[in-house]
């Protein structure tokens, strides 16, 4: 019997490393603030690698371009990753993450879009991202712009019932431009999703509310970067359920409700660091190269 | 004479004709509703511009955040409910998504007060302003009658930020000439006079105005100053009529906690302490009924008015007095502060 094993295109290696630099970015910052959440900000790490380093049209040079995709992170406790990925993409300096919620720093304990470059919209407030993209998506086709809306949100924020408002909305106003990405960890502060306010099935959900709904593996850029390639952008609005794992990359934090915001002590941050070097890449002359995708 | 039509017209369809107007001049402006436009007038502006509006139906939550969103991308966006519904409803997204963004979006919210009438309590929204008012970067504008609203819309469209914008139903006379450039954050004095100060707002300005005939009937000239810009406020127009007057009364279809009366009496606390009374929805909820008789049952018709503005002026004469008698007779501090001592453990022991 062969052993298992994974597969990556040279690109998606790349991405890998994107991916480990953002996670450990996002540990150290969290533990140098001693505040802020580890557990969703490291669930959706490789959806916002493969969206800010394959999918999105954006320019960190050129930030607010009319014309540029629009991300919004609705699930706005994830701060730190999206402020990882924007030093990452060269929209912030590295030195920005040092300061994460400190008195005077740019980088809040949420999004703040007057602060800081490449965030579209100040969130934080759960179940408010979605009704935003439905408004800038609106707005796109007013404009008659080709500009497309991203929303990330998290499974526990879509009981809200703002999101199933905005849900509605987007497909009576037969928004094709917008995607909704929902980070499906499967956990929020109080326990699991389903043991606290049961959101499943969520895929028919979205579907019964006129959306195009496509399930992958939040973790595996082979099947998110080609799902995002996918979108047809031309009948419907379209929902990615990724399902993810809370924590994801740090043993310790994995699957593990307690990491929803609580920061690593310094022999943690230390630990969670030693786990990541642990990581190894596949190199890319030793990998079987499928370019059939 | 300061009334100057007896036309009567809601600030709501003034407002709703002004959306027009804006809708031709500006095609980035785009108008949301949530299953009201009829009701909020918004729906003169759906005829005529069907692809800028946007009915978002009963989802007042979302219609905010879909307005952030707009504006996020360059529109100038009015979304508009019943004012109840605009404010209460919505807080929470209007702090995050338009108030904290600082969003080019003016929430027209109409139906504000207890004048809704019949609906009653669960319609009538007498705490509007103070919620909003809370809020930082939020300007608020309540136009005295339909010129002013009519202009008013007009200077929120050209204000770079959000705005509330409250509006009445029912149908009021005008006070204010027609086609003056509406300022936002300038109070303008009606009529002027030396005895009193009243400030007030929206439809409360033309009670105000008849209140202050009546006093002058009684040979009390009172100053009525039209506060159409609740914040920011204008202290300079106050504190002016303060040094002459030296007496305040504040009179708002609101309740007298975090509105007008409110803004009023931190500018005189803080600038220029002069006897005052705040008159508006005293703590309580409203009630269905007829607006006029609504007027009558909370005490806020001209008469009301004047009589508030007798009393006023009477108990700062009583408080004189013995402020003269105190400040004139040397006082045996000792003996008073034992006095009170006295008192208080006695109370202790009951």
């Amino acid at each position: 019997m062969p052993f298992s094993r994974i597969v990556y295109k040279p690109e998606y290696d790349e991405l890998e490393k994107k991916a480990l630099i953002i996670r450990k970015n996002i540990v150290k910052m969290i533990a140098k603030a001693q505040s802020g959440h580890p557990g969703g900000s490291l669930s959706c790490v490789d959806i916002l690698t493969s969206l800010y380093f394959r999918i999105l049209r954006i320019s960190p040079k050129h930030p607010k371009d009319p014309e540029r995709d629009r991300f919004i992170l609705s699930k706005g406790h994830a701060a730190p990753a999206l402020y990882a990925t924007l030093a990452e993409t060269g929209f912030i300096p590295y030195e920005w993450l040092d300061d994460l919620r400190k008195i005077g720093s740019p980088l809040q304990g949420h999004p703040d879009m007057k602060k800081v470059p490449g965030v579209e919209m100040s969130t934080g407030s759960l179940g408010q991202g979605l009704s935003v993209g439905v408004g800038m998506a609106l707005s796109a086709k007013i404009l008659e712009s080709g500009y497309r809306v991203f929303v990330l949100l998290g499974d526990g924020e879509c009981q809200e019932g703002q999101v199933w408002e905005a849900a509605m909305s987007a497909s009576h106003y037969k928004l094709t431009n917008i995607v909704a990405i929902i980070d499906r960890n499967g956990l929020q502060i109080d326990g699991c999703t389903e043991d606290v306010m049961g959101v499943s099935p969520l895929g028919a959900k979205w579907k019964a509310f006129g959306w195009t709904v496509i399930e992958v593996d939040g973790h595996d850029f082979l099947e998110l970067i080609p799902a995002l390639e996918a979108i047809s952008y031309t009948s419907k609005p379209t929902a990615i359920i990724a399902n993810t794992v809370k924590g994801k990359g740090v043993c310790f934090m994995e699957n593990n409700v307690d990491w929803h915001g609580k920061a690593p002590k310094p022999d943690q941050l230390e630990e969670a660091l030693k786990g990541f070097e642990g990581v190894e890449f596949v190199e890319s002359d030793e990998v079987e190269v499928d370019s059939s995708n | 004479m300061t009334i100057i039509s007896d036309r009567e017209i809601a600030t709501r369809e003034a407002y709703g004709r002004a959306l027009v107007e804006l809708g031709r001049q500006n095609n980035n402006v785009v108008v949301l509703d949530a299953d009201l436009a009829k009701s909020t007038q918004t729906i003169r502006f759906a005829k005529e511009f069907p692809d800028r509006f946007f009915d978002v139906g009963i989802a007042e939550a979302n219609m905010i955040g879909v307005s952030a969103g707009l504006a996020a991308c360059g529109m100038v966006v009015f979304c508009s409910s019943f004012a109840i519904f605009a404010t209460q409803r919505v807080l929470n997204q209007i702090f995050q998504s338009i108030a904290y963004t600082n969003l080019n979006v003016k929430i027209a919210a109409s139906h504000a007060g207890i004048t809704v009438g019949e609906d009653g309590a669960t319609h009538q929204s007498i705490d509007d302003i103070s919620i909003i008012r809370s809020v930082p970067n939020m300007t608020i504008i309540v136009p005295a009658d339909a010129h002013e609203a009519y202009e008013a819309t007009f200077a929120a469209a050209n204000f770079e930020g959000p705005v509330y914008l409250r509006l009445s139903r029912m149908a009021t006379p005008v006070v204010t000439p027609p086609g003056k450039p509406f300022e936002i954050g300038k109070a303008i004095t009606l009529r002027e006079g030396k005895d009193i100060t009243i400030a007030a707002c929206g439809i409360m300005v033309y009670e105000a105005l008849g209140a202050a005939e009546k006093l002058s009937g009684l040979g009390v000239e009172a100053e009525v100053i039209n506060f159409n810009t609740i914040k920011p406020f204008d202290r300079e127009t106050l504190v002016e009529s303060l040094i002459k007057t030296r007496a305040a009364l504040s009179v708002e279809e609101h309740s007298i906690i975090g509105g007008l009366g409110s803004a009023v009496a931190e500018c005189i606390c803080e600038e220029f302490p002069v006897a005052m009374s705040r008159m508006g929805i005293r703590d309580q909820f409203g009630q269905s009924g007829k607006p006029a008789d609504l007027l009558r049952q909370y005490q806020l018709t001209s008469e009301d008015i004047a009589k508030e503005a007798l009393r006023l002026l009477e108990t700062r004469r009583k408080a004189n007095e013995i402020y003269e008698i105190s400040a004139s007779t040397k006082s045996d501090f000792g003996a008073l502060e034992s006095e009170v001592d006295g008192g208080m453990s006695d109370e202790n022991s009951n």
